[in-house]
């Protein structure tokens, strides 16, 4: 069996935070901003780790490179304690920290790049071949002379892209990188994670709060919430478990009653419209329901100009979960607390 | 060969990006050479000979430190500290390079480019007005090292002001409380041959003084054969404790840090 890229067991990490409680009086209270998380990634995998602001993305990114070490659990990244090897793990993995920048503000990209040779001893003719190929899929060629100062916030990420993955490494940790990004940079973003991915093999662990960039990436997702990881599995799987309603909209011929279809319409319950606005109303129909029976019932007793079916978006079924809105949350496969 | 001199070298480039902004410097720091130059005048006609300078060793003093203000950094501060304070120091955690290591070859390029930008105006100026005294070749080496290692002390001081952010998550108590030390224990304010009795010792004992008052006193040929090297030597002497403190600090930051902003 091959060894895991990443293989997380309990992981936890708990901050001290002092709080005021009033005049000088200051209150310790320990934070746990990961609370025991385990999984294992496989090496070739690209995994999209999600959850809401503040549930311990970034804290498990920063112990998984050994920038924060573990307050419990064990954490081994290729292999190694990430925070006892930590220079020896640098060497093998590259990190995005779309935030923050690793490139030189003051001097051309060009600079900033041929420094990552030197950090990670890159030979001089594996680096010039790497550095052309980044150059061409990342596009950097326009800008490769410009100070980093100067450059956009898209060309600035593909800069850190490939000062990431200059050295070849077999992990790439990302953390957000198509923040603030346009359609068309974030489109490059995915396109060359893609590629280097699939390509080249390389691992990658992408955290994000842009569906999209899970959608068209991530074959497997992991979500966090409240420092506990709350599901682990393929993103179908996220979205059949949810028990995600659909919402059919149906535009009358002229304004109406409200509609209601009886249980035997249905074939899950009797249905009210929930939302009424002049000859449009949305019914909402649980996964059980069938739709086809919904929509010949509907145009046997009305006047129906047009009808539309939509999929309830991951975008949706997040917001559920992250609500904890349980109603969405009722089946499948989340990670047993 | 390793990747320090490689950062050294970008510190060096990366202070001379912006060579308006330097020049504008340095004439200030110029102009603020001929007030301080004509308050030490004054003292000086009052009391010739104080603290063992004459006139024109003050006035030299007072552009030499005034060049040597940003290479020494005098006034404390350096990037790591905003670093740590917004998190970009998460960056630096993850290269497979030293931080203290990084951030001193980083800090002497630093030292390297604002000397060559805003070291010479203030001396030219006041020599030209003034005529002030100079070192000869030897001394000129002497004062290059005692630079060299003013520095290091500077860096390794002003290093720790920047792990303490780390603890106390904002600088500006640390950075306000180091920066009137360092301006009046470096001999900005008066030079600290002036300083009578129980605290001219203490000042001359201070880490502070191998900042500017060593380097002066090497450039003015006060100091010279086992006097020099004594004074060398208190120079490294500081530089390894406080660099040896540092990397012992680091360690401990490590440990206790939480990276900021995310």
């Amino acid at each position: 069996m091959p060894v895991p890229m990443i293989e997380a067991v309990e992981v936890a990490k708990t901050f001290r935070v002092r709080a005021r409680r009033g005049g000088l009086r200051r209150a310790r209270t320990a934070v746990r901003a990961v609370d025991g998380v385990s999984f294992a990634i496989e090496p070739g995998e690209f995994v999209g780790y999600l959850g809401p602001n503040g549930a311990g993305k970034s804290t498990t990114i920063k112990m998984l490179t050994g920038i924060l070490t573990a307050t419990s659990g064990s954490l081994r990244v290729c292999g190694l304690d990430p925070s006892r090897r930590r220079g020896a793990l640098a060497r093998r993995i590259g990190v995005v920290f779309g935030q923050r920048t690793t490139l030189w503000w003051d001097l051309p990209l060009r600079d900033s790049l041929a420094l990552v040779r030197r950090m990670y001893r890159v030979e001089p003719a594996a680096h010039r071949a790497r550095l052309a190929e980044l150059t061409a899929l990342l596009e950097l060629a326009p800008f490769l002379d410009t100070p980093v100062r100067q450059l956009s916030l898209g060309q600035r990420m593909r800069g850190d892209l490939a000062a990431a993955l200059l050295h070849d490494p077999e992990l790439l940790v990302l953390d957000e990188p198509t923040i603030g990004l346009d359609v068309v940079s974030k489109a490059t973003v995915r396109g060359f994670l893609e590629r280097t991915n699939a390509e080249r093999g390389t691992t990658i662990l992408l955290t994000t709060h842009d569906l999209g960039d899970i959608e068209r990436l991530c074959r497997r997702v992991m979500i966090i919430d409240h420092g506990r990881l709350a599901y682990d599995g393929g993103l179908d799987g996220l979205r059949r478990t949810v028990a995600a309603d659909r919402m059919l909209v149906v535009e009358l011929a002229r304004p109406g009653p409200r509609i209601v279809l009886a249980d035997g319409e249905t074939g899950a319950g009797p249905i009210e419209a929930e939302r009424v606005e002049g000859p449009r109303q949305w019914l909402r129909l649980p996964r059980a329901a069938n739709a086809a029976a919904v929509v010949a019932a509907l145009a046997r007793d009305h006047e129906v100009r047009d009808i539309a079916l939509r999929e309830t978006g991951i975008e949706e079924v997040l917001a559920g979960l992250y609500r904890g809105d349980h109603a969405y949350w009722c089946s499948g496969r989340p990670v047993a607390p | 060969m390793g990747v320090l001199p490689w950062v050294w070298w970008y510190g060096f480039r990366r202070h001379l990006a912006y060579p308006m902004g330097s020049l504008a410097e340095a004439l200030t720091n110029t102009a603020f050479g001929f007030m301080r130059a004509y308050i030490l005048l004054a003292l000086w006609e009052a009391r010739p000979s104080l603290g063992g300078y004459d006139a024109t060793d003050a006035v030299t003093f007072c552009f030499l430190t005034q060049a040597l203000i940003e290479p020494v950094r005098v006034f404390g501060g350096m990037d790591l500290t905003q670093r740590v304070r917004t998190g970009d120091v998460a960056i630096d955690l993850h290269r497979p390079v030293g931080l203290q290591s990084w951030w001193l070859a980083d800090d002497l390029g630093r030292a390297a480019g604002s000397l060559a930008l805003r070291g010479a105006p203030p001396l030219v100026a006041g020599a030209l007005v003034f005529g002030l005294r100079g070192p000869g070749p030897a001394g000129l080496a002497a004062f290059a090292a005692a630079t060299l290692l003013g520095v290091l002390v500077s860096f390794g001081l002003r290093y720790l002001v920047a792990l303490g952010t780390f603890w106390l998550h904002d600088e500006r108590g640390l950075q306000s409380v180091t920066m009137v030390l360092s301006l009046f224990f470096s001999g900005m304010v008066l030079p600290l041959v002036v300083l009578p009795g129980r605290l001219g010792t203490l000042a001359h004992a201070l880490p502070w003084a191998a900042q500017l008052q060593v380097p002066a006193d090497v450039f003015l040929g006060r100091l010279t054969g086992a006097d020099l090297a004594a004074a060398l030597a208190f120079q490294a002497g500081w530089a390894a404790v406080l660099l040896a403190a540092g990397a012992a600090l680091t360690g401990a930051a490590r440990r206790r840090l939480v990276i900021h902003g995310g």
